[in-house]
């Protein structure tokens, strides 16, 4: 049942007229109202973030596991499924449910179609703008990666779309992989006098001075707001050091105190971080920091629809997380009064294709930077019986996807993928084009390796990386999910401590030998050596794979199991 | 902020560096030999409670006047950054240790009468440890601790 717009909006008219109710449970006509978001107070932040160059309409399945440990246990963002509904108010079987959990999805997604896209996005910012005078549109970031258009234009695709789009002041993380000259050369050039890149946690290597603005302030209906920027405190080492050899990252709670501190000094009545921390340590700064308004969040990819206030020495701060691939708008209104904030109203409006009429100039941009690609990423490779999708903590089935092709290959045993958050979703049935593909890999260092490595190096590296993700302090966590293991079975308990988490590793049912190598294929490395060894791309191994097999049918995703999680609502 | 000034700040740094201020470092780095007995046994120490004894140190005090700045998790274990400011009165040494390191104290400095108690140098690290700064301030020892992550990295969302 794929229904285009105006049906859609006929169907949601009847609904309303008729006191029907669409979907068995849901008045549709809250839907059709749903943009219709009358303007409140006077100072309005219009957010996005991780679009990953999504420029078109997309499926985005979100996770059906994320896992919240220690303090995080039980709390957004570690809700999904039925108990995120239940913590929101949200009823099963709704558009809003579609957007914000993998329930049903298959069925939703037919239902209710495509999510995101530029065209329609930029229609939506028009149409809030409209009623929010002076509103600011800033981009958390990881904007310019995500699909193969964006990495082999440099992100200009998405560096000309953030422009039309009307973005104000954006803060970064993925963009940092094209190198630190090419983000210098967008903010001094095309950005110029139009976006501010603002990034309080990056300092030179050598001098420890500033490489972006920290914050700036910019006057909505004459109250003076600031913006900082908190970019990923991790990109040299999540991502490859080499693209940004001179910079220097981190959390850097001390400068942030610093910086909210002047901004008031110097006069702005509201301060915001505009953040690329992730919502785990989003939540930790803002108990630690005083002085914000709101953290405006992004990185791990959490649709979260009412902002989390947060206590801490001096006031309360709101923790909004808006989800990813375009798939949201977050709207923040607050009321100024007498200096200070003294109310809000927030809402994350998804991005219905379907509901929103593509904006013309921003379609014309699109179509004009997708033609010189187009042949390339229009190539059908394969189709796939079942849904591929990547998000959840642990595998999804286009990793495993991935995963099969790299041991297939590279006549590998095991393999690993890296946990990326990036990477939407194909509904059953659907042709694999090289763009589906592309829209899974598409980084600067993308070349597949084989490893010799011995058992105890494989469980170094599963208890590495998921100290990155499980650590119970989320300073210590880097926002990824766990690396995607293919081959090699093994028990997970999250909660248990650095080195004690991975245990009863086994290959073709055998104990993994601590002594023995084990042959590892493998993609994405962040080492220099890695880089200049080469290799082939990723996508070319996939892409191949795919050819040859034609049909994909993916019957079995391997998984840790888990040991101590039993009640969690971060599962569903 | 200003990146003009910045830039003559780095011209001035380059031409000074070689002669102006290793003159300066050797007119200030006074040490007797007692002090250089102390310090090659606390360099070969090879845990903290060992480094501590070579030092003179019976139990350092915790104290909220020593502001020890560490990145949470280390961009490159090699060089990792670390800085302590401090308000106590009359500092007379700083020191850093890494106490997973092979040889615990990385880094000790004597500070002449006078000198603000501020210390910022690099130390390296080779695994997941605790950064313990210990400071020396009229006649008595005070310590700070934070833990520094050192990660394989990669697979970054």
């Amino acid at each position: 049942m794929d229904m285009n717009r105006r049906e859609f909006l006929q169907l949601l008219a009847m609904a309303s007229a008729g006191g029907l109710m669409l979907n068995n449970s849901y008045a549709a006509s809250d839907t059709a109202r749903m943009y219709e978001l009358p303007g409140a107070g006077n100072v309005s932040l219009l957010h996005i973030t991780d679009s990953h160059a999504q420029l078109n309409p997309i499926y985005f399945r979100e996770p059906e596991i994320n896992l919240g440990v220690g303090v995080t246990n039980g709390k957004p963002p570690h809700l999904v499924g039925a108990a995120l509904l239940k913590h929101f108010g949200i009823r099963p079987g709704t558009p809003e449910a579609y957007a914000l959990t993998s329930l049903n999805f298959t069925e939703a997604a037919h239902k209710y179609g495509k999510v995101g896209g530029y065209a329609h996005l930029a229609t939506l910012v028009k149409q809030i703008r409209a009623s929010r005078p002076g509103a600011l549109l800033l981009d958390g970031g990881d904007t310019w990666q995500g699909t193969g258009q964006a990495m082999w234009s440099r992100g200009q695709d998405m560096i000309d779309a953030s422009l039309e789009l009307g973005v104000d002041v954006m803060t970064l993380h993925w963009e940092c992989t094209y190198g630190a000259d090419r983000i210098k050369q967008a903010e001094q050039g095309p950005f110029a006098g139009k976006i501010d890149i603002v990034a309080q946690n990056v300092k030179t290597t050598d001098f420890g001075d500033q490489v972006f603005k920290p914050y700036v302030i910019k006057e909505i209906n004459t109250i003076p707001v600031a913006i900082i920027g908190q970019a990923f405190p991790y990109s040299t080492i999540a991502n490859p050091r080499y693209f940004v050899p001179d910079w220097s990252y981190g959390i850097q709670e001390e400068n942030l105190q610093l910086v909210i501190d002047e901004a008031r000094k110097k006069g702005a009545q509201v301060v915001v971080l505009l953040s690329h921390n992730g919502m785990d340590v989003d939540l930790k700064l803002a108990s630690r920091v005083t002085g914000l308004d709101a953290i405006l969040g992004g990185h791990t990819h959490d649709g979260i629809p009412v902002p989390v206030p947060v206590k801490n020495r001096n006031g309360t701060t709101l923790v909004t997380n808006a989800g990813s691939n375009g798939k949201f708008l977050g709207v923040l209104d607050f009321e100024v009064k007498a200096g200070r904030v003294v109310n809000f109203k927030y809402k994350l409006l998804p991005v219905f294709a379907n509901l929103l009429a593509a904006d013309k100039s921003m379609t014309a941009l699109m179509e004009k930077h997708r033609a010189p690609y187009e042949a390339k990423l229009s190539e059908k490779l394969a189709t796939t019986d079942g849904l591929l999708y990547r998000r959840g903590n642990f595998s999804g089935s286009f990793d495993q996807l991935i995963l099969n092709a790299l041991m297939k290959e590279k006549d590998a045993p095991i393999a690993f993928s890296p946990g990326f958050r990036w990477g939407t979703s194909l509904l059953p049935g659907s042709s694999i084009t090289m763009e589906d593909v592309l829209n899974q890999t598409a980084i600067t260092y993308p070349t597949t390796t084989v490893t010799e490595m011995t058992g105890a190096q494989i469980k170094t590296i599963l208890e590495d990386v998921g100290d990155n993700l499980f650590n119970p302090d989320p300073y210590y966590q880097q926002g990824g999910d766990m690396v995607r293991v293919g081959g090699l079975e093994y028990t997970c308990e999250p909660g248990a401590a650095m080195g004690q988490r991975i245990s009863d590793m086994r290959l073709n049912g055998k104990s993994l030998d601590a002594e023995k190598t084990y042959k590892v294929a493998g993609w994405a490395p962040v080492s220099e050596a890695a880089r200049d060894k080469g290799g082939e791309p990723i996508w070319d191994l996939v892409a191949r794979h795919l050819r040859s097999e034609k049909v994909v049918n993916i019957t079995a995703i391997n998984a840790p199991k888990l040991k101590g999680v039993a009640g969690n609502p971060g599962i569903v | 902020m200003n990146s003009e000034m910045n830039l003559e700040r780095r011209k001035v740094l380059k031409v000074g560096g070689g002669v102006g201020l290793l003159a300066l470092f050797a007119s200030i780095g006074l040490v007797s030999p007692a002090m250089a007995e102390v310090d090659r046994k606390a360099f070969s120490a090879k845990s903290m409670d060992e480094a501590l004894s070579a030092m003179g140190v019976i139990i350092p005090e915790k104290t909220d006047a020593i502001k020890l700045s560490v990145p949470e998790i280390a961009e490159n274990g090699a060089v990792v950054p670390v800085s302590v400011e401090t308000t106590l009165a009359k500092v007379e040494q700083i020191s850093f240790f890494v106490d997973k390191n092979p040889n615990v104290l990385a880094a000790h400095f004597y500070l002449p009468a006078g000198t603000e108690g501020m210390i910022t140098t690099r130390v390296k690290m080779g695994q997941t440890a605790n950064v313990i700064a210990l400071v020396k301030a009229d006649g008595k020892f005070y310590k700070a601790s934070r833990e520094v992550k050192v990660t394989a990295g990669g697979c970054g969302g």
